[in-house]
């Protein structure tokens, strides 16, 4: 029971709630890098994704991209960043964070935008051509919306990653929550690393449930059934 | 080494730490990585057929499966850190091991559930038993999707296990610390590119040894109809 009073308070403490290093603080720091970074990887993956699913090209890397993107560790990304004279630590760590999680983001929006797009009907996209639609507007205005429920699975996979992974960002000192993990590992103070696990812990608990009302919002209410799950089987040979 | 400004320099040889070390590190790696999909697996297939056969307990398991997947894996291990003790290989193996399991399961479902009625049918008119036929046909049919899913926690685990290096164990995290904390890109650079080689390696081993086990893989249709999200 000695630790868990002691981790009381560690979150009783006043200096943990106010200033700079306060959770609030950091708290908004993590969320900020977060969004930053989801926005940006929205734009490059899901607008990549849109013209490869338009086109038909690229199945290959769409398909399997996002698989491929797990083998690459986030710590060398950031700490390679990090180190680059031309980055070091341009706004205390944020950039070397942002272009490292932005990587990490792309891939699984990229493949599931790619896969929403190819899977319209046939038939649709047609029909909207015969209607007398460019193909641009066939894009936009058909595969776009109905492409919508998957690229919203891929956003929500994104998210819980680069949130969890954006406790790493404090490892090149930018001042998130995982800031009380680094710290903590390092001074091998585990009450104080243990407390900011849940933070952290519980920012990615909130924002999976943020994102799975998102996606269910971008799903036409016909179409809602259970939320689709954050991993997809297959046997490794397409799918998503 | 000449390159533009950015990149000067940014790899050298001479930086590396020696190859003692380095080959330390990537045992460690493998060893790691081999331990928790081993484990996750081992506690995944039954789960998983558990899940398949009986339907009231399949939302339990992917609640309890998805939450540890949706928590981070370094938050994870500092949360059993106070239980586990700092460098200890439990505290690592605990949290990959729960990380692993959303993927196996999943995929061990999604595997029984595309066997087609026909040839369940088919089995239970050939006098197996449930057992017999669950083992012998079922599991068999589903090779396919246990290795996709092996795959994901093979390739996801890999790249996790770099993080270990930040709770005290080796591993080519620690080329990737001990490179930041040195100004060494080259470190880096290395325990970046032979986490990315070894999880690749494993993923040629799985796709080699889904070949030999499941021969009728090849003939079939190229896209089956994975459960997608």
């Amino acid at each position: 029971m000695h630790f868990f009073s002691q981790v009381a308070s560690w979150f009783g403490q006043r200096t943990h709630w106010h200033g700079s290093n306060g959770i609030p603080t950091l708290f908004v720091h993590q969320v900020l890098l977060s969004f930053a970074v989801i926005g940006a990887a929205l734009v490059v993956g899901g607008g990549v994704g849109l013209l490869l699913g338009h086109y038909r090209r690229g199945a290959l890397v769409a398909v399997n991209s996002a698989n491929a993107a797990r083998a690459i560790p986030t710590l060398a990304l950031l700490t390679l960043f990090a180190i680059l004279p031309a980055i070091s630590l341009t706004w205390n760590g944020f950039l070397a964070s942002f272009l490292a999680l932005v990587i990490l983001a792309i891939p699984p929006i990229l493949t599931n935008t790619y896969v929403g797009v190819r899977e319209v009907d046939a038939d649709v996209r047609r029909a909207a051509a015969g209607m007398g639609m460019s193909g641009g507007q066939v894009m936009l205005g058909v595969e776009l919306p109905l492409a919508l429920p998957v690229i919203a699975t891929g956003v929500r996979v994104a998210a819980i990653e680069v949130v969890a992974t954006s406790t790493l960002a404090a490892y090149v000192s930018y001042g998130d929550l995982g800031t009380y993990v680094i710290a903590g590992l390092d001074t091998n103070d585990t009450v104080e690393a243990f407390c900011g696990g849940l933070l952290v812990a519980l920012t990615a608990a909130a924002v999976a449930v943020v994102f799975g009302r998102l996606q269910r919002l971008a799903t036409p209410a016909p179409l809602r059934r259970a939320a689709p799950a954050l991993v997809t089987a297959g046997t490794g040979k397409g799918g998503v | 080494m000449p390159g533009g400004p950015l990149i000067a320099g940014l790899f050298e040889w001479s930086a590396l730490p020696a190859w003692s070390t380095v080959r330390a590190d990537l045992v460690q790696h493998i060893e790691l990585s081999v331990i928790a999909v081993a484990i996750g697996s081992a506690i995944a297939l039954p789960l998983g057929v558990a899940t398949w056969r009986y339907r009231f307990v399949r939302l339990p398991v992917f609640a309890f499966s998805s939450a540890l997947y949706v928590l981070p894996s370094l938050a994870l291990f500092v949360i059993i850190l106070p239980v586990t003790g700092i460098g200890s290989v439990l505290t690592a193996e605990v949290a990959l091991v729960g990380y692993t399991l959303l993927i196996l399961v999943m995929n061990v479902v999604a595997g029984l559930e595309a066997v087609p009625p026909d040839v369940r049918e088919a089995t239970a008119a050939m006098g197996y038993s449930p057992t017999a036929a669950l083992v012998r046909v079922d599991l068999a049919l589903a090779l396919p999707y246990l290795v996709g899913g092996l795959r994901i926690a093979t390739t996801t685990v890999v790249g996790l296990v770099t993080v270990t290096a930040l709770i005290g164990l080796g591993g080519l995290g620690r080329l990737i610390t001990t490179g930041f904390n040195a100004d060494n890109s080259s470190s880096v650079l290395a325990g970046l590119v032979l986490s990315v080689a070894l999880a690749a390696a494993f993923d040629l081993l799985l796709v080699g040894a889904e070949k030999l086990l499941v021969p009728w893989s090849r003939a079939r249709r190229r896209s089956p109809a994975g459960a997608r999200a």
